[in-house]
């Protein structure tokens, strides 16, 4: 019956995606209209079980493309079908099996406890009480629910409201997952307790999972598709090891030296990027395609003693800006 | 076999007890909304008294006892009904949060009327009842001749609870072509409690603005369902009340179900 949750159709098609938008002209003014391309013919497709991460400077086109998939926007031209279906003339069956996390907006019942929340979608998505014991226990032990079910949602920290969320969109098992930034504003440790649910979720159901972030960690971690948007355009379709390829996403080492030292200039599979505190910290760039981290370290430490290290990922917002610089 | 479903699987039903449950959050919020109902009930029911009675003990079909009956059922409506044109909607069009309502696989307007009615109904009882006690303790308020009277303007009361919140919904979905709403909430708010009745009875007006105030679905929020179960009505006369009211009633669900389906193929989501 699911014909979607077999593993080569496409969830997502959309064929010259196009969203414009008009602004009012400014009053008393005689210009025309103002008149902004959001998304511009953009062809996509996704399979199913695919993981795709959906980048892109603010203003891209990111959202604009979500909405539109999802039905809660009207294209201006092009085509769009999303698990099968159309999405604004079946807004009610397209919601049945897709899930969508805004990480800025709650689907959640501000002033009632968490678990009447459950209760409520449960209901709207005609889950049998069953269902809704089993699936929303399940979710509850994953998402480490448990202390908060009783609490009012508004009385939830960013990070519990961030898990309700995503349980949220889960509870009637949607075959696509869809998230808006769903980490954004997250400490490091609810990012990671979220991404390692995440995983865990694709691989138990195959669900398959489209977000859009500026958080690289995200994207690493969870996606094995990587799309970059410009401008309303697709400007990289590819894997994160092509993304890499591309733009070199080299990460630094960077390390607490016990004594001044000389700029570490020539750690193999290294570039030193600059000595601060007259070299008692150092950075040093690296390509994780052709070394790792420990044989860095291994290699400093033969050296001189490392008191502490840090490593930094690039930004997405330079991933972004190398790829709109070689696309352009 | 499958077992029959009971209501606690309905979504509809849900929202009702969401809404039901949402209002109760609030019991101080709900405690200042008593006071300021049973202030406003102390001076109406001073003004319109003192109308009745330089009018000789009555006016325009009103006695001292159905004006103060007048007065207290309808401040006891206030709670439940919604005459300032706001709603959860409103503001979930203005800040794209509406875009959340359209991600599921249910009705948007019955999830948002229904919700709403739903804290109408709790207001009954912290806000509803007391007004009705503390009318009967300052006042000779007229009450329901009999059971059938009773039950006449129980319903009514449903009704014109839902009139109202079905009326405050299709005002909402305005945003969905404006989406700052704040001005016609408040065309909305100049209008419908003058028109339904709030301050002085509709039969009040002169012929002309009483016709007017027919023509609106506002009398159908209060005036009416005062008139039921006050037993200012009564038999074939409230039957029509009933009627009218269901009339009205139908008319705003579908203008607001027409004006989702127009407006959603206009909406633009507001924010990222």
């Amino acid at each position: 019956m699911n014909d979607a949750r077999s593993s080569n159709e496409n969830v997502i098609v959309a064929e010259g995606l196009t969203r414009v938008f008009t602004g009012r002209p400014q009053r008393g003014s005689r210009l025309r209209r103002t008149r902004h391309v959001a998304v511009d013919h953009l062809d996509l497709t996704v399979r199913a079980g695919e993981s795709v991460g959906y980048i892109g400077a603010n203003r891209a086109g990111k959202s604009t493309t979500i909405k539109m998939l999802v039905g809660i926007l009207v294209p201006t031209d092009g085509r769009v079908t999303t698990a099968g279906l159309h999405p604004l003339r079946q807004r009610r069956a397209l919601a049945r099996r897709v899930g969508v996390v805004f990480g800025q907006r709650s689907q959640l019942w501000w002033d009632l406890p968490v678990r009447e929340s459950f209760t409520i979608l449960a209901a709207i998505h005609g889950l049998s009480a069953a269902q809704e014991r089993e699936r929303t226990a399940e979710l509850v032990e994953m998402l480490e629910m448990g202390e908060y079910l009783a609490t009012p949602v508004r009385q939830l920290s960013l990070g519990q409201r961030m898990r309700a969320e995503v349980a949220a969109a889960l509870l009637h098992r949607p075959e696509l997952l869809i998230l808006d930034e769903p980490t954004i504003g997250l400490d490091v440790l609810s990012k990671q307790r979220l991404r390692e649910f995440l995983v865990a979720q694709r691989r138990e159901h195959g669900t398959t999972l489209l977000l859009t972030t500026h958080d690289m960690g995200d994207v690493e971690r969870l996606c094995d598709r990587i799309l970059v948007v410009d401008h309303g355009r697709l400007a990289f379709d590819g894997t994160l090891d092509g993304l890499a390829r591309t733009v070199g996403a080299r990460r630094e080492l960077v390390v607490d030296l016990a004594v001044e030292t000389p700029d570490l200039l020539d750690v193999a599979g290294t570039e030193h990027v600059r000595s601060e505190s007259g070299g008692l910290r150092q950075r040093l760039a690296f390509d994780p395609q052709r070394t790792t981290a420990a044989r860095v370290l291994a290699a400093v430490s033969e050296r001189v003693e490392v008191l502490d290290l840090s490593i930094e990922e690039p930004d997405i917002e330079d991933v972004v800006r190398e790829i709109y610089r070689a696309t352009r | 076999m499958r077992p029959l479903p009971s209501p606690a699987r309905n979504p509809y039903w849900r929202f009702l007890v969401a809404g039901v449950r949402g209002q109760s959050a609030y019991p101080l919020a709900t405690l200042a909304g008593l006071t300021a109902n049973a202030t406003f009930g102390l001076l109406k029911g001073g003004i319109m008294g003192a109308a009745v009675d330089s009018s000789g003990g009555e006016l325009a079909g009103y006695s001292a006892a159905t004006m103060a009956a007048f007065v207290w059922l309808g401040q006891g409506m206030l709670g439940s009904v919604n005459f300032w044109g706001g709603s959860d909607l409103q503001n979930r069009i203005r800040t794209g949060d509406v875009a959340v309502d359209f991600l599921r696989p249910v009705s948007v307007q019955a999830a948002h009327v229904l919700t709403d009615i739903g804290k109408g109904l709790f207001a009954l009882l912290p806000r509803g009842l007391p007004s009705v006690v503390i009318g009967l303790l300052v006042s000779h308020m007229a009450l329901p001749p009999d059971a059938t009277a009773y039950a006449l303007g129980l319903v009514s009361l449903l009704i014109g609870i839902a009139v109202s919140h079905a009326t405050v919904y299709l005002v909402a979905t305005t945003g969905l072509w404006l989406v700052e709403t704040r001005g016609v909430s408040v065309l909305y708010m100049s209008l419908s409690g003058f028109l339904a009745g709030l301050y002085t009875p509709v039969y009040l007006y002169p012929d002309w603005l009483l016709t007017l105030a027919l023509c609106t679905p506002f009398p159908s929020m209060m005036q009416l369902p005062i008139d039921v179960l006050s037993g200012r009505v009564t038999g074939a006369d409230a039957g029509q009340h009933l009627a009218v009211q269901l009339g009205w009633l139908a008319a705003v669900l579908v203008a607001g179900h027409l004006a989702t389906r127009a407006g959603r193929r206009r909406l633009e989501v507001q924010g990222g």
